[in-house]
């Protein structure tokens, strides 16, 4: 019941936004379609500190679903520096957009698809266009905790089977719709099973527990991943999930890399 | 060329207007290309860009750090003191700090006091998260606030040429790296 009133005022409350910045002014979603999401202290994979095994997180609202290649093609056209002919390059690599039909326009069978082929640059840059910002990992972590019914099924064997058979699944060429799965349990889709997404604290993810020795930066991009501290080794689907974004650069682009918002208070360290 | 240098150099020493002035010259990979909203210790507003015009080198820290840091500047005097006057006095220094919320202007300006640091040539400089992270994500600095309020992060020193593009960068501290002194020797 208290959940249901919540998402009331965030419905009104997006009505409110919406009116005041009617005309001209760009929103990458109305702030009614992000579900709310308590904060909370969980058992985190990727632990914050030595000895320190949870996170917490601040209560923010999530973007329902991913970002469609529609809605990225609407931030371009307002940003044109963020267009794939003009974009400087040491914010995009050249896959950037490149599966678009045109600079301007993904074309209509990509439409409602998620964007892929953005860069964490161009990602941030989305989100912080709309008065929003992307989710830190421990948000992102936090949510992609929850299965239809619980907000933590982390425990749960058959869920997490469920989640491996999508990263079991080849990649496909077409990817389905963004917000085409089923909701969670806070009512966000495509957590799972669509594409990987970029996170705010991208940057944080390759520091090792003690990051302070200097010594060969090779050696220390590879062991502090966090992957020797990671906790849940069990949890392969976020395992997988930690190694790809931190295999990722700022300016890199991926087919299966997207992205989705979150409005709230500045993250928590 | 000659007459676009001293058109440049004009401009930097004019300072703030650069933006508007001098467009289309920006190379795609120089990291000026970020419009960046930087504080420095004296509270002036500036850009990534401050140093347009010189080589820099530029860091990352944060003021209250008790190891790397102090180290991180005495790094940073070594190299300069392996140059020749006058590359040294073309040389700027741009330290930039991961900890907006406790490196106000004036504990940028009481650090620089306390390490004599000369603020005609180096710049210590505040952003807010957002512009934090993407600068730090230009440079390839990995750091992480942890639970108790400090930091852990990556220590590079990032050698940019006088329009922003990066030459080399290097994450050795304590001496200076041959490489770098070799770079600003060229």
């Amino acid at each position: 019941m208290r959940r249901a009133a919540r998402v009331v005022c965030l419905a009104l409350a997006g009505h409110v936004v919406a009116a005041a910045c009617a005309p001209g002014a760009w929103a990458a979603q109305p702030a009614a379609s992000r579900a709310a999401i308590p904060g909370g202290t969980f058992a985190t994979v990727l632990p914050p500190a030595e000895k320190v095994k949870s996170a917490t997180v601040r209560g923010f609202q999530m973007d329902r679903r991913t970002v469609s290649n529609a809605e990225f093609a609407k931030f371009v056209s307002q940003h044109p520096e963020w267009r794939r002919d003009r974009v400087a390059r040491i914010f995009a690599d050249d896959g950037y957009l490149k599966h678009w039909q045109s600079a301007g326009s993904p074309g209509e069978t990509l439409a409602a698809q998620p964007v892929t082929q953005v860069s964490w640059f161009a990602a941030k840059a989305y989100c912080e266009a709309g008065g929003a910002r992307l989710p830190t990992w421990y948000e992102w972590e936090f949510v992609a905790a929850a299965s239809a019914t619980v907000p933590d099924a982390r425990n749960d064997p058959q869920w997490r089977q469920a989640i491996l058979e999508w990263y079991a699944r080849p990649a496909s060429a077409t990817l389905p719709a963004a917000g085409s799965t089923a909701p969670n349990f806070y009512g966000v889709r495509d957590v799972h099973g669509v594409v990987w997404e970029w996170v705010l604290d991208l940057g944080s993810m390759m520091v090792s527990a003690d990051n302070r020795e200097q010594g060969d930066p090779d050696d220390k991009r590879f062991c502090g991943t966090g992957a020797l501290t990671m906790e849940q080794k069990e949890n392969y689907a976020m395992l997988m999930r930690i190694a790809t974004l931190s295999s990722m650069q700022a300016n890199y682009t991926s087919s299966t890399m997207g992205f989705r918002c979150v409005a709230g208070s500045e993250p928590m360290p | 060329m000659k007459r676009l240098l001293a058109a440049l150099f004009v401009l930097v020493i004019c300072g703030t207007a650069a933006h508007a002035a001098e467009p289309a010259a920006l190379p795609s990979n120089s990291l000026y290309q970020l419009q960046a909203a930087l504080t420095d210790q004296d509270g002036r507003a500036i850009g990534l860009d401050v140093h347009r015009g010189h080589p820099v080198l530029v860091t990352m820290f944060y003021a209250s750090c008790p190891a790397v840091c102090p180290m991180l500047v005495d790094t940073l005097r070594a190299t300069e003191k392996q140059l020749d006057p006058a590359t040294r006095a073309d040389l700027r220094v741009l330290m930039i700090s991961i900890d907006p919320e406790r490196d106000t202007p004036e504990a940028l300006r009481s650090l620089a006091a306390s390490r004599r640091i000369d603020t005609s040539r180096w710049t210590l400089a505040r952003a807010d998260s957002a512009d934090v992270r993407t600068i730090a994500a230009l440079l390839n600095v990995q750091y992480r606030q942890l639970p108790g309020g400090e930091f852990n992060h990556s220590t590079v020193i990032t050698l940019l040429s006088p329009l922003g593009v990066v030459e080399t960068s290097s994450s050795k501290l304590g001496t200076p790296d041959p490489a770098l002194v070799a770079k600003l020797g060229d």
